[in-house]
């Protein structure tokens, strides 16, 4: 099995994947392609119901019971436990190895919705425990310290009088904090954080992305980021993955994607999002709704609501495009036959602006 | 000005946890809210902002104040007619969509629940059809009302939530974190279709959010919660043309901008109120001018507007 280099710890290869539905077949992942090396934060981003979540819980064998993984890889390199490395394909894996070996040790999911990671019925402190007991070789008091400096860690109060409080008993946002202190209970080599921080204000925020940062330059952990925040995404992201209607539309560096956009998606996006400085009567949106993945689209599936669609959009699902080493897009405005056409001028405008905000808060 | 909808005076709530522990969620918050407005709450997690929205539409007793709605005091005991008002004009959008919604009914039939327990359909093509139209306005499409909670992505069940509260056509809408788990583009589209629906039946929001810059843009006053103290209410304007508590502005400070270059550099603003010898139990609400209040004593307010 190949991976695309030396320091890919997880690699996606043309994942495909449709639920059964009452009312038909979703293709909800028609291809998608994700790199991630050791040590660094690959975010991806997109619309809801693009397929970011289906894409990640298949990496970690958890995908719903009406899905049909209908072709591709997903490669993952690490270390055996008598030191060898190994690298497998999880989607293969049966799912017990998975559980015994993969899930929570090695790759850590925290998800979308705290409350379906957390058991009703357990406090949190023993929720916390559970992992360590089960994965290091620690005692029961050991374990609990570990539980309470976590907590502390992500920015619980009176961590030692919540360890013995039940779920409901906390607000949304500290559940998310606690499946975080769980998911970095074990030291994965990977962590896939499923919008870990849309529940929480932006200080609180803050401090987990900086704790994120900290177990990382620490321990070298991988991380994937779904999110919606694109604040967010500037700040931990390296490598960016667009994702729209079940692809990857555009890849590249975080300075890439932000500064150099190049898919009228990604520029849609970028548009959409609201500044302090917003003062118009109506937030911009991306006109249209996405494709009802119900029914297959034809050509490129952002047509509809392109504005800048070309006839061959209508007809003929666009490739990926090389702009540099590193960056990739999807749009038949790349190919050197296309007309010549600039992102929308306001979006070119918040861009210089950024550029400039940078380099004065410096 | 008119007689406020919703009137709520020292509002407290605290939670027993333990023999030695009480959250003390709510401490004597008080705010109005009026006919068509929208009135943003933000604060950091844990503050006691989805503690606010469940004492106000009854999930829980609050523990003492009062709270008046259209008129009718809703903080004690229910009588039956204040109680069906209080379900039918008054709607909760959930901050955690999965748990609120049940997962063994087809959406259909979860939005149209409010429709059916009022009677609010002479036919069930009526009914339909309304559910269906809803659906659309709220981003999904028809279809997507034969499915189940659990088969559709985190966003688009937020959006569920969002249609089952606005079917009812309540004057008071009490939305928690009812955009955070949307991308932008989908945020911006629910944020116009709800400032539609405010301009068309004139409800009234109380809009739960911890994204500055959407509070900002869809709010007509804001309150800033931090440990269950309101310190500081004014208009929008108000609030981010002059912030005079501290907690509002390490709050505006730490707002991610979309500019990774930046980004990668800030580190946040901290503030922590034992460090700066602040306790909210003594300060009294002073007002900075018009609208704009803060919660002080006096000391604290000529240092903080010095
Ligand atoms: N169990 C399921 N049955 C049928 N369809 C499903 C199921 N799970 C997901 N889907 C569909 O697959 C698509 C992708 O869902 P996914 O949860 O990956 O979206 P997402 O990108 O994570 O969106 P969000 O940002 O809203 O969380 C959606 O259209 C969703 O309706
Ligand atoms: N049923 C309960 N029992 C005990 N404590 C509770 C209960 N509900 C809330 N609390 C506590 O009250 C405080 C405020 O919680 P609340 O859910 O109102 O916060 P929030 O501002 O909505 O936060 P978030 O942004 O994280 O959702 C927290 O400390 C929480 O633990
Ligand atoms: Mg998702
Ligand atoms: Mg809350």
């Amino acid at each position: 099995m190949d991976m695309r280099s030396d320091r890919t710890v997880l690699q996606i290869i043309d994942l495909d994947i449709s639920f059964k539905t009452s009312a038909g077949v979703v293709h909800a992942i028609r291809g998608v392609n994700v790199e991630l090396r050791k040590g660094e934060t690959v975010a991806i981003v997109g619309e809801s119901g693009s397929g970011k979540s289906v894409s990640m819980k298949a990496a970690v064998g958890l995908l719903a019971g009406n899905a049909t993984i209908n072709s591709g890889q997903i490669l993952y390199r690490y270390v055996d436990d008598d030191g060898s490395e190994e690298i497998v394909d999880l989607l293969q894996m049966p799912k017990r190895q998975m559980r015994s070996t993969i899930n929570g040790r090695r790759i850590a999911m925290v998800f979308q919705n705290p409350m379906t990671s957390l058991d009703p019925t357990m406090t949190i402190g023993k929720q916390v425990m559970e992992g360590i007991l089960l994965h290091r070789k620690v005692d029961k008091q050991a374990a609990a310290r570990r539980a309470l400096e976590l907590l502390e860690l992500v920015g619980i109060t009176h961590a030692e009088a919540r360890m013995r409080s039940y779920p409901h008993q906390l607000s949304g946002g500290m559940r998310q904090r606690v499946v975080i202190a769980i998911a970095l209970a074990c030291d994965p080599d990977v962590l896939i954080c499923d919008e870990p921080t849309t529940a929480l204000d932006v200080t609180i925020q803050a401090r987990i992305l900086e704790l994120i940062r900290e177990v990382q330059d620490r321990l070298g952990l991988s991380v994937i980021f779904i999110t919606h925040d694109l604040g967010v995404v500037a700040k931990v992201a390296d490598h960016i993955n667009v994702m729209y209607a079940g692809k990857i539309v555009e890849v590249g560096t975080v300075d890439e994607i932000f500064y150099d956009p190049r898919h009228p998606y990604t520029w849609g996006l970028l548009a959409a999002m609201p500044d302090l400085d917003t003062s118009d009567a109506r937030l911009v949106s991306i006109p249209g709704s996405p494709p009802n993945l119900l029914h297959e689209p034809k050509g490129d599936a952002f047509a509809a609501r392109n504005p800048y669609a070309l006839a061959i959009d209508e007809k003929a699902e666009p490739p990926m495009f090389q702009v540099s080493e590193t960056h990739y897009a999807a749009t038949w405005l790349l190919h050197p036959d296309a007309p010549k056409v600039e992102m929308p001028a306001e979006l070119k405008v918040r861009i210089a602006h950024a550029f400039e905000d940078a380099k004065e808060r410096r | 000005m008119s007689q406020p909808l919703l009137r709520v005076r020292d509002l407290t709530q605290h939670f027993r946890v333990s023999r030695t522990f009480t959250a003390k969620a709510v401490n004597g918050v008080s705010f109005d809210i009026y006919p068509g407005e929208t009135f943003g709450l933000v604060g950091e997690s844990g503050s006691g902002k989805t503690t606010i929205g469940r004492s106000i539409i009854r999930l829980y007793d609050p523990t003492s104040g009062s709270v008046v709605f259209q008129g009718r005091e809703i903080s004690g005991k229910l009588d039956r007619d204040t109680e069906g008002m209080l379900r039918r004009d008054m709607q909760m959008i959930f901050q955690d969509p999965m748990s609120s919604l049940n997962p063994r009914k087809k959406v259909a039939s979860i939005i149209g629940e409010g429709l059916d327990i009022h009677r609010r359909y002479r036919s069930k093509a009526e009914r339909d059809t309304a559910v269906g139209a809803l659906l659309e306005k709220v981003g999904l499409s028809k279809s997507h009302a034969s499915l189940y909670p659990h088969q559709f992505s985190g966003g688009q069940r937020q959006r569920v939530g969002i249609a089952r509260a606005l079917i009812m056509d309540p004057k008071l809408i009490i939305a928690d974190e009812c955009i955070s788990a949307l991308d932008v583009s989908i945020q911006a589209q629910v944020v116009n279709l709800m400032k539609d629906i405010q301009e068309e039946t004139g409800c009234a929001y109380l809009f739960i959010a911890h994204d500055l810059s959407m509070v900002k843009y869809i709010s007509d006053r804001i309150g800033v919660l931090h440990m269950g103290y309101l310190v500081e209410t004014g208009t929008a304007d108000e609030i981010f043309a002059n912030p005079v508590h501290p907690y509002t502005k390490s709050l505006l400070s730490a707002v991610p901008l979309p500019n990774p270059k930046f980004e990668k550099r800030r580190r946040p603003v901290a503030y922590d109120c034992k460090a700066e010898g602040v306790d909210y139990a003594v300060g009294h609400e002073r007002t900075v001018a018009g609208t704009h209040k803060v919660l002080a004593t006096d000391d604290e307010l000529a240092r903080w507007t010095a």
